[in-house]
């Protein structure tokens, strides 16, 4: 097994793809010649040429709308959204094409493309920079929606994401590009739904997706070793649609419940996660399940405004112990 | 133009140059964060069109590479340099940072991060003003590779269409970050994309600030005396990257050399000295004004303004205390 960043396992299984099947493209702004804002693209344009890593022009909702007009017919674009902010902009093709094609069209059409793009807050890119847009995808019918937290997934649950025959978003993050990580040198494909427990506990199940993921483990640490509380922790690399059975496995084993994001609380992934304990093992719950989420504001450029917005862990340390103290 | 303007426009010019030189090293000491776009190469654009129009009366909208607009508008940089600091002290209280400058009182309205955003705010501020009935004048400054937006043929249509008195100005620096404009955009020439709305177009030199100012004095007397909209292309060159996150390595050393030789500053500063209008020594004392204002002034006004509150994380989300909120006015 050899440790990849984050980006070099995005890399690889585009590399991977294009290499297998001359019908797989990828497109952005600053993709080829440059390589990609975040190298998720490097060397590729010098090995499959202009017509297959596209750098297009600054217009997300063309783009995107040529990406899906060429996968009816059988093409593979893979669309890296240079930022999810932008990912407004194609949100009309995404929406009302890409989503919906399918069934409109009783099964006749589909919309087989790959839309990647970084979510979440980085440092200080200001409110028109720092968007987390998950739950906005993960409202849509027709779409499905992943969230990598590792190398390894990144990889692949891109190679699962281009073979599949549906629209896949794949929410990434901007500061987790350089994560390091085991990705099997082997040729493997990540399911596109499902949950995984990535620590055990007894005590309080933490839900986190993404970079969340690595907060709930930090707090597991703290919690384990200061309080002797051992939470479990679950990764939903899949938002859409949601591992129901998963989250009900966890919260039945646990009886306690704490969601992680990173974005704002109002329908969210806490909020959804909620429901579906409430619909699927509400009796087995021994307090309230909890958010612990953003503060609900445009996030502001300055530095200590910003991190008073955003949730640390911290925050689900004491989450964890005001749970258990009820 | 009269000499005195001319040395006036010198300064102002070489001000933004020195003002975002130590934006630079400000962000390099991390006192600056986030994205931060730099304006030297292009000072000519934004200093030259204002000066024909009305710095702080006519409305001026543009994109995240604001500072210098803004303070042509009149803004105080000691506030726009605050605002990089992340102050309460800010032109936004520490909220925007430096792709969201905003002076209303001074008619800047605001810097925005999404490529092509403001092209039909600025066509909507221009219906406001038409509304009202005002002689003012609706100014969007955007690059080359934002008219690639739908935004862009979207607001062309409804300015010419309902004849709204707004300037579009295409600050051509040739790049979008990485991509040159050839690779991006099928007409490079911008000025002859907007034939398709019928709206009158120029293309000038942005290096030279005198035939900026010539060209921009057409136009903003076309808008302002109700003819409807205008679009002015200025060929211009960024001399740093794009961002501070951004190396340049993608653009040919012989190419910057070539536009390094054509530096807006230095241009109108040689004209002058051959002139007879100005000496070097007069040059000198002007440049280390400007350095010890932005030393002794700018900088600490930045570093010794307030944190925003973090109790007053919430403050602007929504209006405060407003009435209609229950139904009623008290
Ligand atoms: C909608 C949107 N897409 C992409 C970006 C990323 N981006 C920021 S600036 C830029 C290039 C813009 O080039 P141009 O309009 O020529 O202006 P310049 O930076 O050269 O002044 C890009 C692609 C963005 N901010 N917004
Ligand atoms: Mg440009």
């Amino acid at each position: 097994m050899a440790e990849l960043m984050y980006w070099e396992a995005i890399r690889r299984a585009h590399d991977e793809e294009m290499a297998r099947d001359p019908l797989v493209i990828c497109m952005g702004e600053d993709i080829g010649v440059a390589g990609g804002t975040y190298k998720a693209t490097k060397g590729l344009f010098d090995k499959y040429g202009p017509e297959r890593v596209i750098d297009t022009p600054i217009s997300e909702n063309g783009f995107t709308g040529l990406g899906i007009g060429a996968s009816f017919l059988g093409v593979r674009p893979v669309i890296e959204i240079m930022s999810v902010n932008f990912a407004w902009l194609a949100m009309d093709q995404i929406f009302n094409t890409a989503a919906k094609v399918r069934y409109m069209s009783g099964g006749q059409l589909t919309a087989p493309i790959v839309v990647r793009s970084p979510g979440g807050t980085a440092h200080q890119l200001g409110a028109q920079h720092s968007a987390r847009m998950e739950k906005v995808f993960m409202g849509i019918a027709g779409l499905r929606v992943v969230t990598p937290s590792t190398p390894k997934q990144a990889y692949g649950l891109l190679k699962s994401a281009i073979r599949c025959e549906d629209p896949v978003f794949i929410n990434e993050h901007e500061l987790m590009y350089n994560l390091k990580g085991e990705v099997p040198d082997q040729e493997f494909f990540h399911p596109l739904e499902g949950s995984e427990v990535v620590r055990e506990g007894r005590d309080v199940t933490l839900f986190g997706y993404n970079i969340s993921v690595h907060w709930a483990l930090q707090a597991a640490e703290v919690l384990s070793k200061q309080h002797g509380i051992e939470a479990e922790v679950v990764d939903l690399y899949t938002l859409s649609p949601l591992d129901r059975a998963g989250i009900a496995a966890s919260v039945s084993k646990t009886h306690r419940a704490i969601i992680v994001e990173e974005a704002e609380p109002a329908v969210g992934v806490g909020s959804e996660v909620m429901a579906i304990i409430n619909e699927e093992c509400f009796f087995e719950l021994d307090a309230a399940p909890l958010r612990v989420s953003a503060v609900n504001v445009p996030i502001p450029y300055n530095r200590q405004l910003e991190k008073a917005a955003l949730p640390a862990v911290k925050d689900v340390v004491d989450a964890v112990l005001s749970q258990v103290a009820k | 133009m009269n000499a005195a303007d001319k040395k006036r426009l010198l300064r102002e010019m070489l001000y933004a140059r020195r003002f975002e030189e130590r934006c630079y090293e400000a962000y390099v000491e991390r006192k600056i964060g986030g994205f931060l776009h730099l304006y030297p190469g292009q000072e000519a654009c934004a200093i030259g069109v204002m000066e024909a129009a009305r710095p702080g009366r006519d409305y001026v909208i543009t994109g995240y590479r604001d500072h210098v607009h803004a303070i042509k508008c009149g803004s105080d940089p000691k506030v726009v340099m605050a605002e990089l600091f992340g102050k309460e002290t800010g032109s936004s209280k520490g909220r925007g940072g430096s792709m969201h400058i905003f002076d209303v009182e001074h008619r800047f309205m605001g810097g925005y991060a999404l490529v092509g955003g403001p092209f039909p705010l600025a066509a909507g501020i221009a219906k406001a003003i038409k509304m009202k009935g005002d002689d003012d004048i609706s100014i969007c400054f955007l690059g080359d590779a934002a008219n690639n937006q739908g935004t862009f043929h979207e607001s062309l249509n409804m300015a010419k269409v309902w004849d709204l008195p707004v300037l579009y100005v295409c600050e051509n620096n040739m790049y979008g970050i990485g991509t040159r404009i050839e690779r991006s955009t099928a007409v490079v020439d911008q000025y002859k994309r907007v034939c398709g709305y019928d709206i009158p177009a120029a293309q000038v030199d942005g290096q030279d600030i005198e035939t900026v100012h010539a060209a921009a004095k057409t136009a903003v007397d076309h808008v302002r005396s109700g003819k409807g909209p205008y679009f002015l292309e200025l060929m211009t060159y960024r001399y740093r990257g794009h961002s501070m996150s951004d190396s340049n390595a993608y653009r040919a050393k012989e190419e910057e050399r070539q536009w390094s030789k054509r530096d807006p500053i230095i241009i109108l500063r040689d004209r002058l000295v051959e002139a007879g209008e100005l000496t070097a020594e007069e040059y000198k004392a002007m440049d280390t004004g400007i350095l010890d204002e932005i030393e002794q002034e700018v900088i600490p006004f930045a570093e010794s303004s307030p944190e925003p509150k973090v109790e007053e994380l919430e403050k602007y989300v929504l209006a405060e205390n407003d009435p209609w909120v229950h139904g009623r006015a008290q």
